[in-house]
């Protein structure tokens, strides 16, 4: 520089300054693209911010706590028969899988259990609320994919499984029906018969989604190869449930853990998926939903003669102790470590939900993707927001 | 698996509770807080379920269903006492963590004493590198019992806004919708016969 004149270097330096505005022309703007909080691949309120270059996510984040109810503060005010009208709450698809956990670790502090007739149909009505909320999401996948008709087969076929669980429990969406020690009611007369009808029109439906949507090209191009994850990173992130077998990962409570349930007395398959993308997550429901009503199928015809509860005190006081126990849910693990301090109600409930664990993935899955796959990834997860609040 | 969470950490492990047929608890020094979940990572419990904390102080509020124009109970020392569960501990606040391993169907929960500094608060290692789902699960804690992760990158509030005063799931902290209005419950409660000269009524 120091051989340049004045004049030179000024130049010199102009030049390098305009090649740098130009660099910084050319380079392409980020924008940062807002989706939801309500938006119908959602389920409830989840926000998502994404960094994009292009069509292409940077980064992308879900905002969680739209819906935040507070619910492991609440239980500490609650008595234990209390807190299942609260936990019905939590996935509210398949509200009746929610408070059998629960009860099991209530169970096992006062070293309860339920007579075999109240757990037999405790697994009953436990795979139905799985059918009426899986179904749901069968439906609606094709929604985000923009095919309208599945929908309106979910619902109509959802509300043969909601007819049983009212005529068995006496709400459609809320049981609040399972207590310590058994349930509240026995089933009620010509019950089992329609079970037996409802499940033959269930895995009819689940022939023309297969049919309809799975054998979709749209649905298949969209799907296939979206969104995968490697076992090691679904097992480190928690995931559970169907996203998990999906990629790979042979793991079923109903089968792996010794729990008071009747899931022993039947033979179903765990499906696995080895591929991890969208297609698999969506499979592995499909097929979930199939072996559910052939678990439902064969329980209801064994079901045993006896008493659906056992003796229990009439105002429950729980013995001091710490109880996790875990359900394979219709979204994937969901278990509840109780504390009791020999109270009427528990001393802490530590909610495991399987949302909050399968969404929290999402900033991971999501980079690199396109943004049209965002909602696919999303929904092939599957989630309820009030399974990832609370 | 004890056993060996015991040779590799040697005497961070400092308390073991074994329900065979049920569960294990685990009770690490919170130093050793990191190295306990990786020493499990390697042994393959590389599921990582849950991750929360307990604060073991009973409520000073009761449970909130208590008439508040009636005589507050007498002090009873017991009432205020801080019982740890089980595999014990020293400190309030107590980390809580589960992780499984799904080869073997067996989990193990590992807890570790938190001690607050001399500012008040209290600090643990992040699990992020270990797992990396713990992220979302520490950010929950941070934000309902104020504890604080090292090495996490990002504790910001998940459900409360962010300049919400308070943690929410600690003990001392009310429940307001009970504050400002008394349980609808108590009022159905009479006494019964043999307790109206004097019993306590909850």
């Amino acid at each position: 520089m120091t051989m340049l004149s004045e004049r030179q270097q000024l130049s010199y330096i102009a030049a390098q300054a305009a090649d740098a505005r130009l660099n910084v022309e050319l380079e392409t703007e980020g924008m940062t693209l807002n989706i939801g909080p309500q938006h119908p691949a959602t389920h409830g309120t989840l926000r998502i911010i994404a960094r994009l270059d292009g069509e292409q996510v940077v980064w992308a984040e879900p905002v969680a706590g739209y819906m935040h109810r507070g619910y492991e503060k609440l239980t500490e005010v609650r008595t234990y028969p209390q807190v299942t009208a609260l936990i019905n709450r939590i996935d509210w698809l398949g509200s009746f899988a929610n408070e059998v956990p629960f009860i099991l670790a209530a169970e096992q502090l006062m070293e309860v259990e339920a007579p075999p007739r109240a757990q037999h149909i405790r697994t009953i009505l436990f795979e139905l609320s799985r059918i009426a909320n899986v179904s749901l999401f069968l439906g609606d996948l094709g929604v985000q994919m923009g095919a309208v008709t599945p929908v309106f087969m979910a619902f109509r076929d959802r509300e043969y499984v909601l007819n049983l669980i009212e005529g068995a429990t006496g709400g459609r969406f809320h049981p609040n029906f399972d207590r310590i020690g058994g349930l509240k009611d026995d089933l009620p007369k010509g019950w089992i018969d329609e079970t037996r009808q409802v499940m033959k029109k269930l895995r009819n439906f689940c022939d023309e989604i297969e049919d309809l949507l799975f054998g979709n090209e749209i649905f298949q191009s969209r799907t296939r190869g979206i969104g995968v994850i490697p076992a090691e990173v679904a097992k480190e992130y928690g995931l559970s449930g169907a996203n998990l077998r999906a990629s790979g990962v042979d793991w079923d409570l109903r089968r792996d853990q010794k729990l008071p349930l009747a899931y022993d007395k039947v033979d179903f398959r765990v499906w696995t998926h080895p591929d991890g993308d969208s297609w698999a997550r969506c499979w592995i429901r499909l097929q979930e939903v199939r072996e559910a009503t052939k678990i439902v199928d064969q329980l209801i015809e064994t079901i045993p003669a006896g008493p659906v509860m056992a003796k229990v005190p009439r105002i429950i006081k729980v013995p001091e102790g710490e109880a996790w126990v875990s359900t394979e849910n219709p979204l994937g693990e969901m278990g509840y470590y109780v504390v009791s301090k020999g109270d009427l109600g528990p001393f802490r409930v530590k909610i495991r939900s399987a949302s909050f664990n399968n969404i929290s993935i999402t900033p991971w899955v999501l980079k690199g993707v396109y943004v049209p796959d965002i909602i696919t990834i999303l929904a092939s997860l599957y989630f309820i927001l009030g399974d990832i609040d609370r | 698996m004890v056993e060996r969470l015991r040779a590799d950490l040697g005497d961070d492990v400092l308390d073991v509770h074994l329900m065979s047929e049920v569960d294990v608890w685990v009770r690490v020094s919170v130093d050793a807080w990191r190295r306990a979940g990786q020493a499990l990572r390697d042994q393959g419990f590389d599921y990582f379920c849950f991750l929360s904390a307990i604060d073991w102080m009973p409520s000073p509020y009761g449970r909130g269903e208590d008439d508040p124009s009636a005589e507050p109970a007498e002090d009873d020392p017991s009432a205020s006492e801080i019982r740890q569960g089980y595999a014990g501990g020293e400190s309030r606040f107590q980390l809580l963590a589960r992780v499984n391993d799904i080869r073997r169907h067996v989990a193990v929960t590992l807890k570790a004493d938190l001690v607050p500094d001399a500012d008040g608060v209290m600090t643990a290692p992040s699990w992020i590198a270990v797992h990396a789902g713990a992220n979302w699960h520490e950010r929950e804690t941070h934000e309902m019992f104020g504890i604080h992760f090292d090495g996490h990158p990002d504790l910001r509030n998940m459900y409360l806004p962010g300049d919400f005063e308070g943690f929410p799931l600690r003990k001392d902290f009310p429940l307001l919708a009970r504050m400002v209005k008394p349980w609808p419950g108590i009022v159905d409660v009479e006494p019964m016969p043999a307790a109206a000269d004097g019993g306590d009524e909850s």
